[in-house]
């Protein structure tokens, strides 16, 4: 079953009198279980795909299903609840709030799900285990490297169970090294079942996702399955 | 319901992590709240303190004593009319104590003021009042020591005198009063009495404990020419509710002895504690409203450090306000989330400023009676609940509307 549904759409943003058509005619479907990799230089509107596909902005013109349902009619409170349950973001910069320890920026979704305190603990807790920082829990992010930080981001990217996890530039804060247990984080998180859009537009990046969409000018240039996937190797220096 | 409850909570839990997380800048926000709310619970308890210790000084004058008089105390009446009018003697007294039936008692007053001595103490500008042995019962008078004067002493002019408690306090710090012999503007004059505090809070000139009194014939006698030649009339009714029926047959008789016809006015006036509170109403509402005026200012310009503090905060946290947004936070949540935190910090310092105004009002008590009411807490806490929300309301409405795509670009 397709989770995303995309049908000609295109984005039109007014710059002074000037109008710039970041999208211009955009179709592409997703389905469960998909690891896929959205590809282009700055400026191909590779970023406004992704904050369509996030719900975070909707389209000018053109069909767009999340799960049957038209986020292009949705209302502001709609779309914040589709964020909240269905889509986990991980951004290059963490984007953790600083003066909070790890767990409470992984139980942060969960408290505008409007769980209560025990069970929101209980499941940022489990969140933080399956990312490997079972002892960083109680921990400042300018008390975590890098890595860690991005796995709090992770974590609470799961902690609501999304139907999609939607990636940009994770690695690209990283050096090569923590970016590649990075990655060998995302394919432990597909294997399990879950789906995920990566944005990059680094090429061996790219290469761990199963299928690669290629934007250029607002168009999608080419979107092919990756025939031999690279799949990262976790180093026993790395557990 | 539940879920607003529930929303209220985790607002609040965030806006106290906030406020926590920019302590010093916290504090120095609350400052301004707190000076605000400090000057207005101060002001108000300061105006309700001079307030009640006006009403206790005055409730000395009896609301259920008329006082008919030459002059008016409160009138637009002409002066010049009132400086013509002929003055009341004791003739007038007389023949109204004879002729008026309501009364319980009546007392003829005549005063003037002069310095009284006890061996080498002394106190100026004391209100000597010269009356009848009739003039304890148009008074509420209890007496620490002694007596007032018996008809006997008043109707033969003897020189005894009972002193009210302050005055008594000056000249006798150490030793008993009575029987001692005090000079008041050089006569000599024996004690037979010393009255019990009447009322505490001195208004201009008079203060009803300081002061003597003396049978008339002795004022009439000795100080002739401090003597303006109009005696004041004071007059008991039986209780406050027949206030209003002594009055009318009061100025019945006095129209009488003065022989007016129908068509002349009254040549004298009939004045009572109620036009004196009028008066005291008016001059108190105009400090009460200017009073509050000026601290409820530095109340204002709090609100706007608020304010102030708010939209740096919302700009400051923009891409934390982005984040929240992505990760399900709708726009009310975020509403919530900063007028939770500027209500929180006005709160605070509300409480602060509560607390200060307390401690302020037992200094000032040593001078002026205060007390903080409970309704001046809920004030407080009201006020500042209001200022946090007014100050929090146009920040808080800009986080809100913030674009999530726009607020997780900023850097």
């Amino acid at each position: 079953m397709n989770i995303i549904n995309i049908e000609h759409i295109a984005k039109i943003y007014q710059v002074g009198s000037e109008e710039v058509h970041a999208l211009r005619d955009v179709s592409l479907k997703i389905d469960k279980n998909e690891y896929v990799a959205i590809m282009g230089p700055s400026g191909s509107g590779k970023s406004t795909l992704m904050n369509m596909l996030g719900c975070l902005d909707t389209p000018t013109s053109g069909i767009y299903d999340f799960k049957g349902n038209s986020v292009s009619e949705m209302t502001d409170n709609q779309l914040a609840a589709i964020r909240n349950r269905e889509i986990g973001f991980v951004f290059q910069t963490f984007n953790l709030l600083s003066r909070s320890d790890a767990i409470h920026n992984v139980e942060l979704p969960l408290i505008y799900a409007g769980l209560a305190y025990a069970e929101r603990r209980e499941r940022a807790e489990e969140s933080l285990i399956d990312v490997g920082l079972k002892d960083r829990m109680h921990h400042k992010p300018n008390e975590l490297s890098g890595g860690q930080r991005q796995r709090v981001a992770i974590a609470r990217a799961l902690v609501t169970k999304p139907s999609i996890i939607l990636a940009d530039e994770p690695t690209g804060n990283l050096d090569s090294k923590t970016g590649e247990e990075i990655m060998i984080l995302f394919n432990a998180i597909y294997e399990k079942g879950n789906t995920i859009i990566l944005v990059t537009h680094e090429e061996y990046i790219a290469e761990h996702a199963a299928r690669i969409i290629r934007i250029k000018d607002g168009l999608i240039e080419k979107d092919f399955p990756v025939e031999n996937r690279y799949i990262p190797k976790p180093r026993a220096a790395a557990l | 319901m539940n879920t607003f409850l529930f929303e209220m909570k985790e607002s609040m839990m965030i806006a106290l992590r906030a406020i926590r997380a920019n302590k010093v800048r916290s504090i120095l926000t609350m400052l301004g709240i707190i000076i605000g709310v400090t000057s207005v619970v101060v002001m108000t308890t300061a105006i309700k303190g001079i307030d009640n210790s006006f009403q206790n000084g005055i409730s000395a004058l009896g609301s259920d004593v008329l006082y008919i008089d030459k002059w008016a105390w409160f009138s637009n009446e002409d002066w010049w009319k009132m400086r013509n009018r002929k003055n009341l003697t004791m003739e007038d007294y007389e023949e109204f104590k004879n002729t008026a039936k309501l009364p319980l008692a009546t007392a003829p007053v005549a005063g003037t003021r002069q310095t009284v001595k006890f061996e080498d103490r002394r106190t100026d500008a004391v209100n000597v009042n010269g009356s009848s042995a009739d003039y304890v019962k148009t008074t509420n008078f209890t007496f620490a020591e002694g007596r007032f004067y018996t008809e006997i002493e008043s109707k033969s002019s003897r020189q005894v005198a009972v002193l009210g408690s302050e005055l008594a306090k000056n000249l006798f710090p150490r030793e008993n009063a009575i029987d001692k012999s005090i000079k008041i503007g050089g006569v000599n004059y024996k004690v037979v009495g010393v009255l019990t505090e009447q009322g505490s809070f001195m208004l201009g000139s008079f203060n009803p404990d300081n002061q003597v009194f003396v049978p008339i014939g002795t004022i009439f006698k000795n100080f002739t020419s401090e003597v303006h030649g109009s005696i004041t009339i004071n007059v008991r009714a039986a209780s406050p509710a027949l206030l209003e029926d002594t009055k009318a047959e009061a100025e019945g008789v006095m129209r009488k002895i003065r022989g007016l016809t129908y068509s002349e006015e009254n040549d004298f006036s009939i004045n009572q504690q109620e036009g004196l509170m009028d008066n005291y109403n008016s001059i108190v509402g105009v400090i009460q409203i200017a009073g509050l005026f000026i601290t409820g200012l530095s109340l204002f310009v709090g609100a706007i450090g608020i304010m102030n503090i708010m939209f740096v905060s919302v700009k400051e946290r923009t891409k934390e306000i982005g984040l929240r947004k992505a990760i399900g936070a709708k726009r009310r949540t975020i509403l919530g989330q900063f007028l939770l935190e500027s209500s929180t910090i006005c709160i605070m310092g509300g409480l602060v400023g509560l607390l200060f105004a307390i401690l302020i009002s037992m200094m000032v008590n040593q001078f002026i009676p205060t007390s903080i009411q409970y309704d001046a807490v809920i004030i407080a806490i009201l006020i500042s609940l209001l200022t946090g929300i007014i100050a929090g309301l146009a920040p808080a409405y800009s986080a809100a509307k913030m674009d999530p795509v726009e607020a997780l670009r900023y850097e």
